[in-house]
């Protein structure tokens, strides 16, 4: 998807620390028509992806799920209901009819309603995902903040005792699961010391900011800040095992500007792959936290979508989050472009 | 592979094709790439240390699988929340224990069932009772009904490894021949798995263990697979095998065109017996320690998932439905059955993890 030339060789050190290349005036049309093609390219490959979740679902459900009629009916349907529900949602005619207005549900966000609260899909993930959005994205802007500054720190002081104890701190902390964490963090916060409410959400985003959101975002960050830091570290050290920033300190540059603008800058890429892959989970990878602290958030509404044998509401979700991992994965590589101009578009 | 070639087999080699044979012959046996590994493993304490408290908690799985220890988890042995013996008993139990029945008042002049209570008394005694004692308190302490927490830690961890070992084997054996097979022979074949790979990776995983519970809930499967660890070891071990797969198939795609293959081609090796006989062996150690990386991942899985009440059936116990029952006793200021279920599972995976990086280490010594 991406190659990086040269990334070995020293003409960074050319251009010694100026700021990107800013393209001066408008940009050539040429290079707009490449990564034009580029991108176009890329949704085309999306495709046939798209095109196999969509079949993947489809046939796991239609094979493998229940009978949607007998779900819908509920145990007290007479036969007849059960027929008739079956003629409803097209389920007597062929496969391939079936399969047909399934890729139109997809296709046209006509979902229905949810077979469990008559709500309609659309509805709930208009009114569901900001209480996810509100979770997740605090929680990933502070986790990767502190994570590079941490990370950052570490590599700076490599093969000393607080190295090796960050080491150690992280194999033990990742050994014990996030629901200790989660059980043990609103017990002590909220419970016994109530600095935080134990559950709840409101209908305002402030208060949610500021009331409801903060001891979930905590625990999600302390958690996570140590492997974060662990991954960074490596991202670090690899960068400044390079022979550049050795020149850089031969010629008198400062720790300081080495590490922030030298380092932090080249290892941007990794870093960035890192959040890309966490990217998707924002809209849905809180749904533990949501499940504890009662946050009417999409992966709760999937959760509970799983116990109900709610279908409508698991097939849509990951058929859209499937395709919108894709996209995400897309803008990643045009953000590396941006990070890194020598990486080049293929 | 290359551990054949011992620095001595080299200087045997000028002196004619006969003197060459009976000099290899006489030359003590070169390590195998398995033994050198060994080797390696043995010198790293920390590693040996883990591989010690990995074996142990195996044979606790074992025995328990076997009935022998915690066979009667179920029992309750103590009174309700009988705390850790440390704690000494509950004051209240304690107090109620002690005290005696209160004196009756006498209500036979009111009482419209007093000419009944001889009958019934003669009836009641007819029956026989038996008088359990509950104990106070047990090593671990006991949970809400008065299970002992320790026999319920090792059950569960029976059941919690068990799932993550055997989810680990199915999405081992799922990416290992698909890798196989799509980097061995290429062409149609590969673009066809990578294009499944694609698929199974574009979807977050949580969502697949989502769709694929509620499938097993509610679906025939899930009545194929009602009891038991089934329906979570196959859920597990179906969203777990694509980054096996990937590097499996980078292994196949580097070995195809090696000599040695070309060589066993030759002398009439046919695909199947090339692909697992003679390529899987030199990459087995990529397997191996994916198999246990992937432990460590699907019990860490299995906890969350039994949690949620998505993974093992509620007639059986593993760390996750400790940890959720142990939610609701925390606010009760009963935290022993949350400490269990933590040290127990903390131990055996930062075991398994140290020794997971140290049979890394002892495979593949370039790695470093």
């Amino acid at each position: 998807m991406f190659g990086v030339e040269g990334a070995k060789d020293n003409r960074s050190l050319l251009r010694r620390h100026e700021r990107f290349p800013e393209p001066t005036g408008p940009l050539p049309l040429a290079r707009i028509r490449v990564m034009l093609s580029y991108i176009i390219r890329r949704i085309l490959q999306m495709i046939p992806t798209l095109a196999g979740v969509i079949l993947l679902i489809f046939f796991l459900f239609k094979y493998f799920g229940g009978d949607p009629a007998e779900i819908l009916g509920g145990l007290e349907a007479t036969p007849e209901q059960i027929e008739s529900i079956r003629n409803q949602l097209g389920l007597n005619r062929p496969v391939w009819d079936q399969l047909w207005l399934f890729v139109k549900q997809v296709v046209t966000f006509e979902w229905g309603q949810s077979w469990a609260t008559r709500e309609p899909i659309a509805g709930i993930f208009a009114t569901r995902l900001p209480a996810t959005l509100t979770i997740m994205v605090p929680i990933l802007v502070l986790e990767v903040g502190l994570a590079i500054v941490a990370g950052l720190a570490v590599a700076y002081v490599r093969g000393s005792l607080t190295d090796r104890a960050v080491m150690v701190i992280t194999t033990l902390a990742l050994s014990i699961s996030f629901l200790v964490y989660v059980i043990i963090g609103q017990y002590v916060f909220a419970f016994q010391l109530g600095w935080f409410p134990v559950q709840g959400w409101s209908s305002s985003l402030w208060t949610n900011l500021t009331v409801f959101a903060p001891l979930p975002v905590l625990i999600a960050v302390l958690v996570s800040l140590a492997p974060h830091t662990r991954l960074y570290r490596s991202f670090f050290l690899d960068e400044i095992g390079h022979d550049y920033v050795r020149t850089a300190r031969a010629k008198g540059v400062s720790e300081q500007h080495i590490m922030f603008k030298h380092v932090l800058r080249n290892a941007m890429i990794p870093i960035l792959t890192n959040v890309a892959t966490q990217l998707p989970g924002v809209f849905i990878g809180s749904f533990l936290l949501e499940v504890f602290f009662s946050i009417p958030g999409l992966g709760r509404e999937v959760y509970t979508a799983v116990g109900r044998s709610d279908y409508p509401m698991i097939q849509a979700t990951t058929i859209y989050l499937a395709a919108l991992t894709m996209v995400i994965n897309l803008m990643t590589d045009l953000l590396y472009k941006w990070v890194d101009p020598r990486v080049v578009l293929k | 592979m290359s551990a054949a070639q011992t620095p001595q087999a080299q200087l045997a080699e000028p002196d004619g094709p006969e003197v060459a044979v009976e000099d290899l012959l006489s030359l003590p046996k070169s390590p195998s790439v398995w033994a050198l590994a060994a080797r390696r493993l043995r010198s790293d304490r920390g590693g040996m240390f883990s591989l010690w408290i990995v074996l142990a908690f195996l044979l606790l799985v074992l025995l328990a699988q076997f009935g022998v220890l915690a066979g009667n988890w179920q029992k309750e042995v103590a009174v309700p929340f009988a705390p850790p013996h440390f704690m000494g008993a509950d004051a209240k139990t304690a107090a109620g224990a002690a005290a005696t029945a209160p004196a009756n008042v006498d209500l036979s002049d009111v009482d419209p069932l007093a000419p009944r209570y001889a009958e019934w008394a003669e009836r009641a005694a007819k029956t026989k009772t038996v008088e359990t004692v509950k104990a106070d308190t047990l090593s671990f302490g006991a949970d809400r009904i008065g299970r002992d927490v320790l026999d319920k830690a090792i059950k569960g961890a029976q059941v919690s490894i068990l799932v993550g070992i055997l989810a680990a084997f199915v999405a081992t054996l799922i990416g290992t021949v698909l890798g196989a097979l799509g980097g061995y022979f290429g062409g149609k074949l590969d673009d066809f798995l990578e294009w499944v790979y694609n698929v199974f990776t574009s979807v977050p995983y949580i969502l697949l263990i989502f769709a694929l519970a509620a499938v097993f809930r509610s679906g025939p499967l899930g009545k194929v697979f009602s009891d038991g660890i089934a329906a979570v070891v196959i859920i597990l071990g179906l969203v777990g095998w694509t980054s096996i797969y990937r590097l499996v198939r980078a292994e196949y795609m580097k070995h195809r065109g090696r000599e040695y293959v070309r060589a066993a081609e030759a002398i009439g090796a046919g695909h199947g017996a090339r692909m697992f006989g003679h390529i899987l062996p030199n990459v087995s150690h990529i397997v191996l320690v994916q198999l246990s990386l992937h432990v460590v991942s699907f019990i860490k899985a299995e906890v969350i998932l039994s949690f949620l009440g998505l993974g093992v059936p509620i007639d059986m116990v593993s760390w996750g439905t400790m940890l959720g029952e142990a939610q609701s006793e925390l606010v009760l200021g009963k935290w022993w059955q949350l400490v269990a279920a933590t040290a127990f599972m903390a131990t055996f995976v930062t075991a398994f993890a140290i020794l997971t990086d140290a049979l890394r280490d002892a495979m593949d010594p370039k790695l470093r």
